[in-house]
């Protein structure tokens, strides 16, 4: 059975990783599971400069799923590469940075830095809901996921670039292709859906930041449907996300077109639930006999 | 070091209505286990409610190999958490937290919690009572009706000062009004606090007029309760160049004068 897959360049001993702001720098994660069986790590959002987030509260629990208003709180690159890059590298599995900022001239500054660093890919977050410039802002069309992905292609020259998209969007298709064009070498999706819970007895939203990112299971049809749907628009290779839990839940990212996947919020859940996805997805390549797990990706058979 | 263990519920009792208390065999909580740390438990075995309810360590027993907790029926967690049953399996994360309770070098102490914030203090002051530490403990309730563990209590403390807010039952008042006229006569060497956010502020302001170091438990919605997510973030004032710490990770106790409550 050979579960591997090729993200983007980026050669995988299997297609699940963790998703970005669930797994931090994977220290915690390592008291729990082998970081070695993973596919690759998404680390937390990592901008240029030290950023302190919102005021809590930052996270509520909702149907399925969650809120989160975190304001993409991060040491900051520098102290990425000293402190957590040396120690994440002692473990066989593909580091991926989220590179995040609040213009233009961020994105690449911070990108010529991931450019000299030893890491596998980058994964450009154009899609946060939880901070006012940047990220989101430039990520609800085709021109604005463009303009950033041509300017920050240009810094980064040696790493793959991976370029995260919102579904806060009318047609997905349009960022995904702003990102092809520009020359990322993939996308992923989904980021989370901007959501609101109200506390009915103080009558205000429970989240600080009155708004927050719902993610979780209960966003998982929506992340299928679009997968499937950039899967059909562009060529580029795709990180599926947004809900997954379970093996067949990775299975089904695969069938609507996604190469690799992430898990999430997931990890809340229990710290193993990326392993035991693992597990499930070898399963279901022995019950279809499956000897290879590349070949299912985008074998979805539409009525 | 914490884990993520099936365990076995031994025993439950409701002490109130609404209050359950569970002990559960888990050998590798109880021998790591430090006064004032959490545990995440995952209420039923299913995605829906999707997140674990954190909850306190009220009583190791070492010898056992048992952990007990107390918690009160809030919402649907805690309402499907207090309906399992005894010999079923528990999911659980712990012990959690690297902000605890520390009463090394300290002679002479004040504990004081209110409602169902004293759950936590209990491991507190019975440890800090078997290292010979002297202490008094103060616990507050609205009414006659929610007073309890006085009992428990007793047993751990050299001396226990009871309140209820209406004084339908032992001292009537609030439970700090106590405390601040004792420590006149009887400065403590450390104050020790959980319980409803005023009475921490109450607490965390006498401390400072009176240059008394005080450590306070504090709560924030977690999601992860590992300090991954960054979610239960609370504002912090200390020496460390940070603007926010987390409760599931720095705490969920903290000095008193390093954070903004
Ligand atoms: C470190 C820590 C220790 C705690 N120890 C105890 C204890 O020993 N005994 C006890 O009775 N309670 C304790 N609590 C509070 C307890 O976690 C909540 O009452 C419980 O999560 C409510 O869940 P629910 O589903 O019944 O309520 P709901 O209101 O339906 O919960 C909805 C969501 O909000 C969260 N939530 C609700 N209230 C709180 C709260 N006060 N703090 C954090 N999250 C909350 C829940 O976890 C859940 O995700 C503690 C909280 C923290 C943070
Ligand atoms: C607490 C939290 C923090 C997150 N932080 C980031 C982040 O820093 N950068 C980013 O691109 N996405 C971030 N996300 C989004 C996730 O990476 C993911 O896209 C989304 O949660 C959907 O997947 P899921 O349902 O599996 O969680 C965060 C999500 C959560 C729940
Ligand atoms: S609950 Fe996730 S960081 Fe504290």
């Amino acid at each position: 059975m050979n579960l591997e897959v090729n993200l983007a360049g980026m050669k995988m001993k299997n297609p699940i990783t963790v998703a970005s702001g669930t797994f931090g720098y994977g220290r915690e994660f390592a008291e729990y599971i082998d970081l070695n069986k993973l596919g690759g790590i998404v680390t937390k959002g990592t901008s240029l400069k030290l950023k302190d987030g919102n005021k809590p509260p930052r996270v509520c629990e909702t149907a399925s799923g969650m809120l989160n208003a975190i304001g993409l709180q991060n040491p900051g690159v520098e102290y990425f590469m000293n402190y957590d890059l040396p120690w994440l590298r002692k473990f066989d599995t593909n580091i991926i940075v989220n590179a995040c900022g609040n213009s233009i001239d961020e994105y690449v500054e911070l990108s010529k830095i991931l450019n000299t660093l030893d890491i596998d890919a980058v994964e450009l977050n154009l899609s946060c809901p939880n901070v006012k410039a940047g990220c989101m802002a430039f990520g609800t069309s085709y021109e604005g996921v463009k303009e950033v992905t041509t300017q920050v292609r240009k810094a980064l020259t040696s790493k793959p670039l991976i370029v995260k998209l919102t579904p806060n969007v009318t047609d997905i298709t349009q960022p995904a292709k702003g990102a092809e064009d520009a020359g990322a070498d993939g996308v992923s999706l989904i980021n989370t859906l901007l959501a609101m819970k109200i506390d009915i007895d103080k009558q205000r939203p429970v989240l600080a930041n009155n708004t927050g990112g719902l993610s979780g299971p209960a966003i998982k049809p929506v992340a299928v449907r679009m997968v499937y749907q950039v899967a059909q628009a562009v060529k580029i290779p795709i990180l599926g996300l947004g809900g997954i839990v379970t093996g067949d839940d990775v299975i089904e990212f695969m069938l609507a077109g996604a190469t690799a996947v992430s898990i999430g919020t997931g990890n809340f859940i229990a710290p193993d639930t990326s392993i035991k996805a693992i597990e499930g997805v070898e399963k279901y390549m022995k019950k279809h006999n499956i000897e290879n797990l590349s070949d299912i990706i985008g074998k979805v058979q539409m009525n | 070091m914490p884990f993520n263990v099936k365990c076995k519920l031994v025993k439950k009792e409701f002490l109130k209505d609404d209050i359950c208390k569970m002990t559960i065999l888990a050998p590798e909580i109880a021998k790591s286990a430090k006064p004032g740390q959490f545990l995440e438990i995952r209420v039923v075995d299913n995605i829906e409610p999707l997140l674990r309810r954190p909850i306190s360590i009220y009583n190791v027993d070492k010898d056992k190999d048992e952990v007990e907790f107390i918690f009160q029926i809030k919402g649907n967690g805690t309402e499907l958490l207090s309906k399992r049953r005894e010999g079923e399996l528990l999911d659980i994360m712990g012990p959690l937290g690297y902000g605890t309770f520390k009463f090394d070098g300290y002679k002479n102490i004040a504990i004081i919690g209110g409602g169902i914030g004293i759950f936590p203090l209990y491991e507190l002051s019975k440890r800090a009572k078997n290292a010979g530490v002297n202490s008094s403990i103060y616990i507050g309730f609205r009414n006659k009706d929610l007073v309890m563990l006085e009992d428990e209590f007793k047993k751990v403390c050299d001396e226990l000062i009871l309140t209820t807010d209406d004084g339908s039952y032992a001292k009537k008042g609030f439970a700090i009004n106590f405390l601040k006229e004792d420590a006149k006569q009887n400065k403590p060497d450390c104050i020790y606090a959980c319980g409803p956010l005023p009475m921490l502020k109450a607490v965390q302001a006498f401390a400072k007029e009176e240059n008394i170091p005080c450590q306070i438990s504090l709560e924030e919605r977690m999601a992860c309760g590992i300090g991954v997510c960054l979610g239960c973030a609370v504002k912090y004032v200390g020496n460390d160049n940070v603007n926010y710490k987390h409760v599931c990770k720095n705490g969920p106790v903290f000095n008193a004068t390093e954070v903004e409550i």
